[in-house]
């Protein structure tokens, strides 16, 4: 088609008028959304039993757990309510709460002369749960995260096994799945997911028991010598432990802040 | 233009050879399986939406519930009639598989038909493949 200045001008014209209804298409377009968004609005809440506090802390007496067969039944219980799996070879072992010993633990505070019973009995070493945590800044995906009430959590659906936290956490607490863990968990609970090779996983402060009312299942097998509680409220049952004992924090220098303290 | 006869039988064999997929899937198509409801839920009648919300929409409303419990804790759901649920796919009685007890039948169905491979079960338990 030759064109001409005609037919520019009317080409223009109809496109104007074209552009022109845009607008009025868009109008429709959010009545009709907003229509269907007022007719269902699905709402989400936490559980009204659900434990909640401002910072969870965890208060470990030593006195209490002078011996590897008495932390035992405290690790089991978390084992099997996580299907954490048992794996022989340590290349490959995955921890949540385990038993370490005194210099390793508390590197820096060991000494010529401690008691026996301190350099000898393992202690019980799990996250910490850290108020400022390396882990969180290291995680490139967010997979690892700081929820409100302070419980490092991980998301492991979104965990790419990078394995940066596992570099950045200073106190091991983070173990990756180089195998697939299913074939080492000898009893599964259906209740809590398994996890698959490739990501890494660590404690969570049973951040799905306190979600219905229940404290973490360590501290309910220690039979009180793990305290567990809200470290921002004064009256609290932690608070009240930390005020009247001594306690020491592992690698405390570091400034990530940990919040499982123990009584040696 | 002699070959004529030739080009538009030769052109007739290849369009038939490249879309021999359509053809084969007019002729050899089953027609898409129904996921089987268990007792249980024919028996609860809805879901935790209506049924056509949840046919098209039940991959969303998962993503989107896992990431408010393991973000939010936020774990019970309230839908649009006011109903109470607990959000959750796998854990006990009050999940998703609680109801829908058989993953072979409700889930792995209409997966295994549309060649989808959700990772749900690589962590997730199915009570009832236990070893």
């Amino acid at each position: 088609m030759k064109s001409s200045r005609r037919n520019f001008l009317k080409i223009a014209g109809v496109s104007a008028v074209g552009l022109s209804a845009k607008p009025v298409l868009d109008a429709f377009a959010t009545a009709d959304a907003d229509e269907h968004a007022a007719t269902a609005t699905p709402e989400k809440a936490s559980n009204k039993k659900a434990l909640t506090g401002k910072r969870w802390a965890l208060v470990i007496n030593t006195h209490k757990l002078q011996t590897k067969e008495a932390l035992e039944p405290i690790i089991e219980a978390c084992n099997k309510l996580h299907n954490v799996p048992h794996i022989e070879n340590e290349r490959w072992e995955i921890k949540w709460i385990w038993g370490e010993e005194f210099k390793h633990a508390f590197p820096g505070k060991e000494d010529t002369f401690l008691p026996e019973h301190v350099k000898h009995n393992p202690f019980l070493v799990l996250c910490n749960h850290c108020e400022n945590p390396p882990c969180v800044r290291a995680c490139p995906t967010k997979a690892t995260f700081q929820r409100d009430d302070g419980i490092v959590l991980m998301d492991f659906h979104r965990c790419i096994g990078c394995r940066f936290c596992m570099a950045a956490c200073p106190y091991g607490s983070r173990s990756f799945n180089f195998r697939d863990p299913r074939q080492f968990i000898t009893e599964q609970n259906p209740d809590f997911p398994t996890r698959s090779k490739g990501v890494v996983e660590k404690c969570n402060f049973c951040a799905e028991r306190l979600a219905v009312g229940k404290q973490p299942a360590c501290v309910e097998a220690s039979g009180g010598a793990l305290i567990f509680g809200n470290v921002d409220d004064p009256a609290s049952e932690v608070r009240k432990v930390l005020n009247k004992n001594f306690t020491i924090r592992r690698k405390q220098g570091l400034g990530t802040g940990p919040m499982v303290f123990y009584i040696v | 233009m002699n070959d004529k006869k030739k080009i538009i039988t030769g052109l007739a064999i290849f369009l038939f050879l490249f879309t021999l997929p359509i053809w084969y899937n007019l002729v050899s198509a089953t027609s898409a399986p129904e996921p089987e409801l268990s007792a249980k839920a024919k028996a609860a009648k809805t879901c935790v939406r209506s049924k056509e919300y949840m046919v098209a929409e039940h991959m969303q409303l998962l993503d989107v519930w896992r990431d408010t419990v393991v973000r939010t804790g936020e774990r019970t759901y309230t839908n649009p009639d006011g109903k109470q649920f607990n959000m959750s796919l796998s854990t006990g009685e009050n999940s998703c598989i609680g109801c829908h007890v058989s993953k072979a039948d409700f889930c792995d169905k209409c997966h295994n038909y549309a060649s989808v491979n959700p990772y749900c079960w690589d962590c997730h338990i199915d009570p009832k493949e236990k070893k």
